[in-house]
């Protein structure tokens, strides 16, 4: 009986430590978050969907890299990203540039790579990033010539 | 013993590095305070509004944490994701990346941990890519964009994602 106490007590005092462990580690990366957080602070009042969309010209691949750039600087949440897609559409912008634009919203992000970098590696960070904005044009092209084929 | 020594040494670096970081942006919004006292104030309480949807996020994956150190012992991680996981690896951290919530740069602490228990690199970014997919938001993507269009975006999307973790474990070597 006094053996199994001996244990639970054991099996506490692991899962304190796994949490308190959880949490430094956590503590340690939280200069940076506070870091990115204050950042998209500043991007979402000083960068609107008018000035991004005023980017575009109608050149088809410049287009394409312009949208893939837009939504690699643009961070936040991606139903922003939706509605500032659906506003280029609207305005004449073709679904190439959105779609890249789309794409690199969510997979490249150069406003947390600060954070990506201190905490996980500058190597990995930018390879990720920079493979990613590539990724985001090809998918584009990809994604829109299967649905003009099936349309 | 001197790899130890080496580790803590990064790992003050990168102390230091985050403070500096964070440094910069406070001088940079002190400096818009200065010049434009109304721009500044609405960034951070745009920051603020940001922050406070962030928290339960941030919790979660604290909680994550725990749970992973507690019940993941290294040997069970590179079963699952480590060098000899296999497709299986590739199929847990595409799923985990489509599962997960919130912002990326929430995950990080998180794949830093995994990292260090011997979790492949590819399959950190092959996590980091899915997060692209996220269920709940899919009905909007849909309204916006039409489901054809959304449906063959989510195809290309795993597709890219294994293609980038292939790349970087390709440079890695």
């Amino acid at each position: 009986m006094n053996n199994l106490k001996h244990i639970d007590d054991k099996k506490q005092k692991n899962l304190m430590t796994s949490f308190y462990k959880s949490f430094k580690s956590f503590g340690a990366s939280l200069p940076v978050l506070i870091g990115v957080v204050l950042l998209l602070g500043l991007f979402r009042v000083n960068v609107s969907p008018q000035l991004i969309s005023s980017i575009f010209k109608g050149d088809f691949f410049r287009d394409v890299i312009i949208g893939s750039i837009f939504g690699s600087i643009s961070a936040g949440n991606p139903i922003t990203s939706y509605i500032i897609g659906a506003e280029l559409l609207k305005e004449g912008v073709s679904l190439f540039a959105v779609t890249a634009f789309l794409v690199a919203w969510v997979t490249v992000g150069i406003i947390q790579l600060p954070a990506e970098a201190a905490i996980l590696g500058k190597q990995f960070a930018l390879k990720r990033n920079l493979i990613s904005f590539v990724l985001a044009i090809l998918v584009s092209l990809a994604t829109v010539t299967v649905l003009m084929m099936i349309k | 013993m001197k790899d130890k020594i080496r580790k803590e040494k990064e790992k003050e670096k990168g102390r230091w590095i985050s403070l500096y970081f964070l440094g910069l942006v406070i001088i940079l919004y002190l400096f818009i305070f200065c010049f434009n006292f109304e721009n500044a104030y609405n960034s951070l309480k745009a920051s603020g509004d940001i922050l406070v949807k962030l928290i339960p996020v941030l919790f979660l994956v604290v909680f994550l944490m725990g749970l992973l150190n507690y019940f993941l012992k290294p040997k069970a991680i590179s079963k699952y994701l480590g060098k000899g996981s296999g497709a299986r690896g590739w199929i847990v951290a595409v799923l985990a990346g489509i599962i997960s919530h919130g912002p990326i740069y929430a995950w990080y602490p998180l794949l830093k941990e995994l990292r260090k228990q011997g979790m492949r690199q590819g399959l950190a970014a092959v996590f980091l890519y899915n997060r692209a997919i996220k269920i709940p938001l899919l009905p909007v993507m849909i309204y916006y964009f039409g489901a054809a269009f959304v449906v063959i975006l989510l195809a290309f999307t795993v597709i890219a994602s294994l293609i980038e973790g292939k790349i970087i474990e390709m440079l890695e070597n």
